[in-house]
């Protein structure tokens, strides 16, 4: 099953275009990659698949909803988590969970099983009441990606979820990201560390608003002689024409 | 004389910690990069070390100055960018740039040999407002200004965070062509890779330095065997892997997973390698390769830190 399809989705402001003529499509319970070199458009596309921007052209279904049409159901049928917001810091970790599951749609009656499946599988029951902005940054992270998938959703969209965060918390979080997956919710995910290209089921890399490359890390590799996906990031993007935001 | 001497630094903020005792030099004319995640202190230490905060405990001497008792000297002499874009957005890019330099008793003319390489990239544009560039644009210009006034030794706080690949690789080209020119270089960052670009290294984990040296000798110091494996399925194989009584640690890197095993004293590295597969094959994995392979900084740091990890 589809959950995310692109047809020719563009965006434009003024006269120039951010977004341009971008069509793929992403399987349910897949891990997608979405790369690219800053200012390549990858913030526009994915603003326009979680229903906060209207496309200027194109379709786009995401989670089952038109984009240009039901931006609402769409916000209320994926979670989003990205480094720069995640959480309340000061908050307690469970403040921030009731929270975002209400936000959510999480029935009331759910919420405090919910919380305490969630803190269990984090093996974090011990930190119920600490104050988020007391955590070491993996765990906030996390703990934030958690609370984005608290409602089940059909697809979960992270913007470089693990910047900054150190080695072994970084692969900590990629295991939960995994688990995700196996439970069929789809994992869209920017970063820009090369080795969690490697990661993904699929990648894309953006070019100058186009999607210039889709396929699996293997195949990319494979298609451009590369050793690995760093070097078929460097291949694609030395050629892009537009500055860096 | 060393361009940065550190002696025991040590800084809290209230009940938080941030150093607990730093100490370094680096010498004249090296790249020496301080790597480290997010919330280690990279940038307690920047701020102590350009006069911008005042250690608890310990000294530091920077281009033979002290960074309490000297602090104009040394604030003539270093060249400073913080991490957060800090130009004044509604400056023009040319008129940040002459106010730093006029700040610093100088002209953009007198010195624009050293900032003419990364200037001239952002000179089409230098009627543009600071605040409307584009952020690989805003980063030349911070640079620049850091550069106008011919600083001895120069501190960037994570210029690559956030950044892509592409322009990463590019902001170490011009670093390399700066550190040609005779200036020092301390720069920190996140990202593990970047390491090998660097002279020498510190390695930093919650306020304190896990080892100091060049990246050639961290990735020598790596006590254990350390092997890559690859199969069809990755995901699987991490959690097999984990379960093998040999393993100590199993990570995914990439495109392969690696393992540090437990290795009897006569028993021979082969024999354990070769276990490790059949298991693998026993368990119905396909497409197996098992590899010994060299550390990289990235291992080391995570040995150095296994204690911390939950």
């Amino acid at each position: 099953m589809k959950v995310i399809t692109a047809e020719n989705l563009t965006k434009k402001f003024g006269s120039f275009t951010a977004v341009d003529h971008i069509s793929f499509e992403v399987e349910q319970g897949e891990i997608f990659g979405f790369l690219g070199a800053n200012g390549a458009g990858k913030t526009t596309a994915m603003r326009m698949l979680c229903g906060l921007s209207k496309p200027t052209s194109g379709k786009g279904m995401v989670a089952g909803f038109e984009i240009s049409k039901n931006p609402e159901k769409i916000k209320a049928n994926i979670g989003y988590m990205s480094q720069k917001f995640s959480m309340y810091e000061d908050l307690k970790v469970w403040e921030n969970i009731r929270l975002f599951a209400g936000i959510y749609g999480v029935p009331d009656k759910e919420i405090s099983h919910r919380t305490d499946e969630l803190l269990k599988n984090l093996q974090f029951e011990g930190q119920k009441d600490a104050l988020v902005k007391s955590l070491p940054l993996g765990w906030k992270q996390k703990l934030a990606f958690s609370v984005a998938i608290v409602h089940e959703p059909k697809i979960v969209f992270l913007d470089e979820p693990t910047g900054g965060v150190d080695p072994a918390a970084r692969r900590q979080f990629w295991e939960l990201i995994y688990q995700a997956a196996d439970r069929g919710i789809t994992v869209f995910v920017t970063t820009h560390y090369m080795d969690e290209a490697e990661y993904c089921n699929r990648v894309s890399i953006m070019v100058d608003g186009r999607i210039d490359a889709l396929n699996s890390p293997q195949n990319l590799k494979q298609q451009y002689d590369a050793a690995n996906m760093d070097e078929v990031f460097h291949r694609l993007a030395r050629g892009a024409k537009r500055n860096s935001d | 004389m060393p361009a940065v001497d550190v002696k025991g630094l040590k800084k809290n903020y209230g009940k938080v910690i941030a150093l607990r005792g730093i100490s370094f030099s680096a010498e004249k004319g090296e790249i020496f990069g301080i790597i480290g995640p997010d919330g280690s202190g990279k940038t307690t230490l920047f701020r102590i070390l350009t006069t911008l905060l005042v250690a608890d405990e310990g000294t530091a001497v920077v281009d033979g100055f002290d960074v309490v008792k000297d602090y104009k000297e040394i604030r003539k002499r270093v060249g400073y960018m913080p991490g957060r874009f800090s130009l004044y957005q509604d400056l023009t890019v040319e008129e940040n740039l002459q106010f730093f330099a006029s700040v610093f008793h100088t002209t953009i003319e007198e010195n624009y040999d050293l900032v003419k390489d990364i200037y001239s990239q952002i000179e089409p544009f230098k009627t543009r407002r600071a605040g409307k560039l584009s952020g690989g644009m805003k980063q030349k210009l911070a640079l620049s200004c850091a550069l106008i006034h011919k600083p001895a030794i120069l501190f960037l706080d994570e210029p690559t965070t956030g950044v892509d690949p592409v322009s990463r690789k590019e902001l170490w080209e011009m670093l390399k062509r700066l550190k040609n020119q005779g200036i020092t270089i301390l720069v920190s960052t996140p990202y593990m890779d970047e390491a090998a670009l660097c002279d020498r290294i510190a390695l930093i984990k919650d306020g304190r330095f896990l080892s100091i040296d060049t990246p050639a000798n961290i990735t020598a110091q790596f006590n254990q065997k350390i092997f890559a494996v690859r199969g069809l399925e990755m995901s699987r194989l991490l959690s097999d892997i984990r379960a093998f009584p040999a393993v100590k640690t199993c990570y995914a890197f990439g495109d392969s997973h690696h393992v540090t095993v437990e290795t009897g004293q006569n028993e021979l590295q082969e024999s354990v390698q070769h276990a490790l597969y059949l298991y693998l094959l026993f368990k119905g994995h396909t497409n197996v390769e098992i590899e010994k392979i060299n550390p990289g900084i990235e291992d080391c740091f995570m040995e150095l830190t296994k204690a911390d990890v939950v």
